[in-house]
């Protein structure tokens, strides 16, 4: 039995629970007139973008899942992915075999991370989001004292291009020309004069198909009671703790691949500085998508990465033939980025209250109509 | 017999103080006795200790409000920086020099603190339980407001704004002239060639921490206490629980505001635009390692853990570098203050609410 509403508010309730992607479409129409960018080659950088980020976004999706919210600690995933791509490149192992095989190296340190991730937010159960965060930050110290000092000292680095002239620690970039768009010019199609990297897609394609296979099984299932409620879970015999701990180390797991795919496209590591943008604009993508800290889906993850990366790729522009100055403009996407992932946290906690209002109407009416 | 006593005693004030509070600790003592032993001057490692302990902890004590009302810690003390910032420009627009414009500076800091910490009060009262992320998130999306707002709010003066287009403020701006040193100099005592106490700096802390001792003690003060431990018994009792963490939230704020100007005038710049990015995570560490829980903070906790971070921020750059050529401190200083961060928030005890 559902509460009956009229439709104005229908109207509002689907304008309240869309009010970020509503807001950024706004944006969007603003901003691409504004920035005079033709419809060619926005749609042709959208398509890199989706190519580039998506992997990324889409391993924030099982941590939702299991009721964990949006998981920050994915920089320790992208951090596992540049220690395997900087083995490769000082290897020399070029093209699909040097990703597969970073792929590999990362595959163990990813899940050493998100296990001792998980097992921490275990300890902070109801404010996993800003533990996780702080982890990110922790592990960067971490991975500075491992690859500033450690790496070409105790871990043996061969390659001049890779190690700082004093001897040890890995250079400011590395330059990953060996494996620089190796699975998206695989097989590329030309629609319209737009290439499009075919594999990259199917490769996300499969990610997807797994993500929605996932949820099916025990496991998956398990992970969504543990999210609806974990004592109740715990009652009907899951094992809620060691649940959660699967779902971070899939998702650490996930965005360690997610990294290498994106560093592929661009070509370039940032040694210290690539992983920890990479979590702030996933979980932002994410939630311009539409998804919430409570629930998210494939569609948040692509609405999200083309509503997002439109505004990224138009506002700089906009800025200079609005007021002048490109600067304005790349400071205005900061602040939308962080303005996005604030507002939906504060509607997500307003409507949890709501929502429990509501559940008292919906009961209240429910019981009129017993009686 | 006496020994296992002691042993047991010595258990019992490390647990009450939490063991990694005793690593670092026990950290500075080391790195304070290796000192003299790698050519590192002890004197001045004291001094720069205590300047810089004076510079940051009145922003520590911008987090006891918040956490005694409950809010949980205050990442979001770049808002309160915003204001000070706000004061600090303005006050070199209307260019007085000396010292009158610190006090101006106070001047026009203190409405924009108190307005936009009402707001922030506001927002955190909708959003009880989920505090500090969104606290977070509020400190980013501030600063990067105010990078737009620095650009194209009309400041003219020629020491602040970029020479070439003679608008926009600059990155950095020099207080040279201004404020540079007016508590630092106030008072101050030198003991030798380089040991130089702050004392007006540290007096100007000494007030304000007195203020919030005994703002606490008031009828006031013991209700924010109330709302902190117990919201639900504080409204029984006939507690406003909003308009007390309000008040908390604008006091944290207002605190923030003055402690950024106290960091300049001893700094010697104001820094702009993404500057006050990070500022709140090493005063979040500071109190917790001073012995501050999420919930519970008291001044001696600020006095103490200003004391140890800022010691171990200063001491490690210089005695590693003489010990082994390499400057490790940077990590160090992530490690530790991040550390402290992540164990306080998996205790257990505190993760009540």
């Amino acid at each position: 039995m559902t509460l009956h509403m009229t439709k104005t508010q229908k109207v509002l309730r689907f304008m309240g629970n869309n009010t970020v992607p509503i807001l950024f479409l706004i944006i969007c129409a603003f901003g691409i007139p504004l920035s005079g960018y033709s419809a060619n080659y926005l749609v042709s950088e959208v398509i890199v973008r989706i190519a580039r980020n998506s992997f990324l976004i889409v391993s924030l999706l099982i941590p939702i899942l299991a009721g964990m919210g949006l998981n920050f600690g994915m920089t320790l995933g992208a951090m596992a992915g540049q220690i395997g791509l900087i083995f490769i490149s000082d290897w020399g192992i070029a093209g699909i075999p040097g990703m597969l095989l970073a792929m590999i190296i990362s595959t163990p340190i990813s899940i050493i991370l998100g296990w001792w991730c998980g097992k921490i937010l275990n300890m902070a159960k109801g404010r996993e989001m800003v533990t996780s965060y702080i982890i990110g930050f922790f592990m960067n110290g971490i991975y500075q004292m491992i690859v500033l000092y450690g790496m070409g000292a105790i871990i043996p680095i061969r390659s001049n291009a890779l190690v700082l002239p004093r001897g040890y620690g890995i250079r400011n970039t590395v330059n990953l020309i060996g494996i620089r768009k190796s699975l998206d010019n695989l097989l590329t199609v030309r629609l319209f004069g737009i290439p499009i990297p075919l594999v990259t897609f199917a490769v996300i394609a499969l990610l997807c198909l797994f993500v929605l296979w996932f949820k099916k099984t025990k496991l998956g299932q398990d992970m969504r009671a543990v999210g609806q409620d974990m004592e109740v879970a715990r009652a009907a015999g899951i094992r809620v703790e060691h649940t959660r701990i699967i779902s971070i180390i899939i998702s650490t797991v996930f965005a360690g691949y997610g990294m290498i795919l994106y560093l592929q496209n661009i070509g370039t590591l940032n040694t210290y500085n690539s992983h920890m943008q990479i979590g702030m604009f996933s979980v932002a993508a994410l939630l311009v998508g539409g998804a919430t800290v409570a629930k998210a889906n494939i569609r948040n993850v692509f609405l999200g990465v083309i509503l997002f990366h439109l505004m990224f790729i138009v506002s700089p522009m906009a800025g200079k033939n609005l007021i002048g100055q490109a600067q304005l403009g790349e400071y205005f996407r900061v602040f939308v980025s962080y303005g996005v992932i604030t507002i939906s946290l504060v509607l997500y906690e307003v409507r949890k209250k709501r929502d429990r209002g509501l559940a008292g109407l919906v009961l209240a009416a429910e019981q009129e109509e017993t009686v | 017999m006496t020994i296992e006593k002691l042993t047991s005693s010595v258990k019992g004030m490390v647990t009450s103080f939490g063991l990694p509070r005793v690593i670092i600790a026990l950290f500075l003592l080391v790195l304070f006795i290796l000192a003299p032993f790698v050519g590192v001057n002890v004197g001045t490692s004291l001094s720069d200790t205590l300047n810089r302990f004076g510079m940051n902890a009145v922003m520590v004590l911008a987090m006891v409000p918040m956490i005694h009302s409950g809010c949980g810690l205050n990442f979001g003390l770049p808002l309160g920086i915003i204001a000070g910032l706000l004061g600090a420009t303005i006050s070199l627009q209307v260019n007085i020099p000396g010292p009158t414009s610190f006090v101006l500076a106070i001047l026009f800091a203190t409405p924009f603190a108190v307005i936009l910490g009402w707001g922030y009060g506001q927002l955190l009262n909708k959003v009880k339980g989920g505090e500090m992320m969104i606290a977070t998130y509020v400190g980013f999306s501030s600063v990067a407001f105010m990078c737009i707002m620095w650009l194209l709010l009309p400041f003219s003066n020629p020491t602040m704004v970029w020479g070439y287009s003679g608008t926009g403020l600059r990155t950095t701006i020099s207080v040279e002239g201004y404020y540079l040193h007016v508590l630092n100099d106030f008072l101050s005592i030198r003991l030798s060639d380089h040991l130089l106490i702050p004392t007006g700096m540290i007096l100007f802390f000494a007030l304000l921490a007195f203020i919030i001792w005994a703002f606490l003690h008031t009828k006031t003060g013991t209700a924010m206490t109330a709302v902190g431990s117990n919201p639900v018994f504080a409204r029984a009792s006939g507690i406003n629980v909003d308009k007390i963490r309000t008040l908390s939230v604008v006091m944290s704020t207002w605190l923030g505001a003055m402690g950024i100007l106290v960091y300049q005038q001893s700094f010697g710049f104001i820094q702009l635009y993404m500057g006050p990015f990070y500022m709140a995570l090493p005063a979040v560490s500071a109190i917790l390692i001073g012995g501050a829980s999420v919930n519970k903070a008291s001044i001696l906790n600020v006095v103490v853990g200003t004391f140890l971070f800022q010691g171990i921020v200063t001491m490690t750059p210089s005695v590693m570098n003489s010990m082994i050529h390499t400057d490790m401190s940077e990590v160090i200083r992530i490690v530790v203050s991040n550390g402290m961060i992540l164990y306080a928030l998996t205790r257990k005890t505190e993760a009540v609410r």
